[in-house]
Order: structure tokens, then sequence, then C-alpha cells
């Protein structure tokens, strides 16, 4: 395992991380752009998502909508929003993987607000709850646990597909990977896989405990929990 | 200013399609071939896989937990830790493709076989059914449906995968979203590229969608 040796040496180096576009400067680009992604997803896919449920339509609309997503490949979005007049850039990357982050977190919001009770629905109403209070306190409340997984789908997904701006010029982790290859340095490819692959199980295990802490009532960690789904119903798993 | 916004570069241009034709269609064999082999592969990986999972609890989270692991590493960093053995070949992109559509079709395939009724399953050891017997004829056919939605999940987003292959040089349609992007950003290649993927994804998941409709004649017949 020569180029094991190699990458552990890659990662030993301080220089390696502390440089201008070194390990550090990169994971926070990485997490900066991420993060942007996901919150831009969380703040349309959620409110539309949740209405929709509430309303109970569209449900043929999200669904189609998650199918559909699943064949465009991630690195044709990448790249045809940074030759559009965007440029490539943080920013053509950050509005192709707020795109990618979006059908998991809109459907699978709806589907947690379509799965609410509606005797409970009709319990708030009879309390005398405005609508508002209804999609609020009550449904809410129970539509967190599936809500959270689109969420946590969406996270990883992003920090996963933000490694593949670098085939495209782009910035982020990935960036070590391609260098590597581009120098025949395996030890660097591999030491960049490593990276990329910690960071996406890091964001997996840090949204399963947020999403133990948000959900309210009996709950239990979400680790494992079947992400893939049958075409047509429940949530959506993510494009690696 | 860029030479590219100088000279036109439009999104749609057929005569790159036309002058190109051989070039795509190497592609398009290459994208098609990745694709059917890592299902394929994944496919016969993942039904003993399954069946063993089923036989006892205690393989089944393992067997889960690692699937999802192997799910979580992104494609880029997959095709990395392979790379190093298997060099820049095709083999690197198909074990990778292969890891993955396994993890798809190992869930569902478990589902579709836990979803065969026990007094089913009963009444065909009373009828003296042994255990081979009883795959083909019983369990098959019942869980056909969920190992056929597997499948096509695995088809298309394997199909979106093979694109990132690019990165050893075997991307198959990914090699023009790339070339496209090196050449001054050219866009008529990219496009024909991506929307090339785009109908290949939506081509096989019709294809599988009427396999299943040919395989599964009965359900036709209770909705009728």
């Amino acid at each position: 395992m020569n180029q094991l040796e190699a990458a552990l040496r890659y990662l030993n180096d301080p220089l390696n991380w502390s440089r201008t576009n070194g390990i550090i400067d990169l994971l926070l680009q990485h997490l900066r752009i991420s993060v942007i992604a996901v919150a831009v997803a969380v703040a349309v896919g959620v409110p539309i998502g949740a209405l929709l449920g509430h309303i109970g339509r569209g449900g043929a609309f999200t669904v189609a909508l998650s199918n559909v997503s699943r064949a465009v490949p991630t690195l044709a979005l990448l790249t045809v929003f940074a030759v559009t007049p965007i440029g490539f850039g943080p920013t053509a990357t950050t509005i192709a993987l707020a795109l990618f982050a979006l059908p998991p977190v809109l459907t699978n919001t709806y589907v947690g607000f379509r799965g609410v009770d509606r005797d409970v629905v009709e319990a708030a109403r009879a309390m005398g709850m405005s609508e508002r209070q209804v999609l609020l306190r009550a449904e809410l409340p129970l539509a967190v646990p599936l809500l959270m997984t689109g969420v946590r789908t969406a996270a990883v997904q992003v920090v996963a597909t933000a490694t593949l701006a670098a085939l495209v010029a782009g910035g982020g982790l990935g960036r070590i990977i391609t260098l590597g290859f581009r120098q025949q340095d395996y030890g660097a490819v591999l030491a960049g896989a490593l990276l990329v692959a910690l960071l996406a199980v890091a964001t997996e295990l840090l949204l399963a405990v947020v999403s133990w802490a948000v959900t309210p009532g009996p709950r239990r960690l979400a680790f494992g929990r079947v992400r893939t789904r049958q075409v047509g119903a429940g949530t959506v798993a993510a494009t690696p | 200013m860029f030479a590219a916004d100088a000279a036109p570069n439009p999104w749609f241009d057929p005569s790159y399609v036309t002058s190109n034709w051989s070039t795509i269609l190497a592609y398009l064999g290459e994208h098609v071939r990745l694709t059917v082999a890592a299902v394929l592969l994944g496919a016969l990986i993942a039904l003993p896989l399954a069946l063993l999972a089923r036989r006892s609890r205690w393989l089944a989270g393992p067997v889960l937990g690692l699937s999802t692991l192997v799910y979580t590493i992104p494609s880029l960093a997959m095709f990395a830790f392979v790379a190093p053995i298997t060099g820049l070949s095709a083999t690197t992109v198909l074990i990778g493709l292969v890891l993955y559509s396994l993890v798809v079709l190992v869930r569902n395939f478990l589902a579709g076989l836990q979803s065969v009724p026990a007094d089913v399953q009963e009444a065909a050891r009373g009828m003296g059914y042994g255990p081979v017997r009883m795959f083909w004829q019983v369990e098959l056919p019942l869980a056909l449906p969920s190992f056929m939605a597997g499948i096509r999940v695995a088809t298309v987003s394997t199909v979106a995968l093979v694109t990132v292959g690019v990165i050893v040089g075997h991307g198959g349609l990914g090699q023009l979203i790339t070339g496209g992007f090196n050449a001054n950003f050219y866009r008529a290649e990219i496009v024909t590229g991506a929307v090339g993927c785009v109908l290949l994804a939506l081509v096989a998941d019709l294809l599988l969608a009427g396999a299943e409709r040919a395989l599964t004649p009965w359900a036709r017949r209770a909705r009728a």
C-alpha cells in the first residue's frame, strides 16, 4: 500500500493544510458553497412543500420532479451554469447545487405534511386554530422527522456534489483529487478522496443528531434509516 | 472579454451533432456498456446478499449499514479510491458504479423478499416446494415489482453517475460535457452530452417499465 502511505504523508504535511488553496482553504470554500446551497433549497423547498402538503395537491408534480432530477447528471448542471453569462466560479456552483438540493427537500416536506393524520388536523381546527396555526403548530411538529430526512439527504448530496465542481474549474475539496489525477499523484488523489468521504459521513452524522434534537416527542437516532425508496412514493434518495 | 463572447456560441447546433455523429455514438456506446454492466453485476451480487440478509437478522443490520456508508461516499472520491488499483481505465468507473447500484438493489431486493406473505410461503412449502422452486415460482414473481423498482432507480442514477467517470477519461457522454467545457466553453457539445444523458436515462426507464409490464401479465389482468 505505497499509495496509502503517500496519502498519509500528504495529510501529515502541515503545509498542505495551511498554504493558500491548501486543505483548510478548500474545506472552507466547500463548506461555504454547501451551506448556502442547502439554505437556499430549504428556504424555497420547505414553504412550497408545506403548502402543497397542507392543501394536499401537487403530489404528482413533486414525484415527477424528484424522478426527473435523478436522471439529470450533476456534472451537466454544474457545467451548464458555468457556461452561461454567470461564468464559472462559486456562484454558478452554488446555483447548480441549490437546484439539486431542492427535490429531496421539497418532496420529503410534501410527504411529511401530506402524511399528517387528517384527524389531528380536524381536531386542531375544532380547537379554534387558524389555518396558519394548524400549519405551524399541529402539522409542522409531526412533519419534522421527514422534513429533516429531506434536509439531511439534500445536505449529504450537496457536500458530495460540490466535489464535482472541481471538474469544471470550481473550488472545493474535489480540487485535490482532480489536481492529483492531472499530476498522476495517487497519494494526493487518495488523500483528497479520504477527506471528501470523511466530510460526507460527518455531514450525515451531524444532521442525524440535529434531526434527533429538533424532533419533538419520543425519538430515536436516525442512523441507518432506509433512505432508498420505490418509484412513486415515500422519501427520496440522494445521488452520490 | 472572452473569445467565446465574440464568436457565436449557440446552445443548440444540429450541425455539431451531424458532423460529430461517430464520436457521439462511440461515447454513447461506452455509456450504455458501463450502465448495463454495472446494473447487471450489481444485481448478480445484490441478490445473494439480499437472500443472506433475509435469512438472518444479525446479517441484515451490517449489510444495510454498510450500504448506507457506501452510498454516502461521493462519486468522485469513490473513483479516486479505486483508481490507484485499476488505473485510468473503464474498470475503475465500472467498480464504482457497481458499488452504488449494489446499494440501491440490495435494499429493494430485501424489501421485495420481505414483502412475500408468510402464509403464501407456508402454503408453497406445504405443497412440497423446495427452496429453489420456491424462489423461482413463488417468491420471485411476488417480489418482482419491488425488484424492478430497484433496477429502474439503479439504472437511472447509474446513467447520471457514469458522467463522473471523466475523471479517469471514461465518462461516456460526460466526455462531451467536460470536452466542451475545456474547448473554450463550446455550448453545443456540452448540451449534446447533457441532453444525451437525460434522454438515455428516460429511454432506459421506459424500456424497463415495458419489461416489467411484460414480465407481470397478472398485474395487468388484475387492473383491467
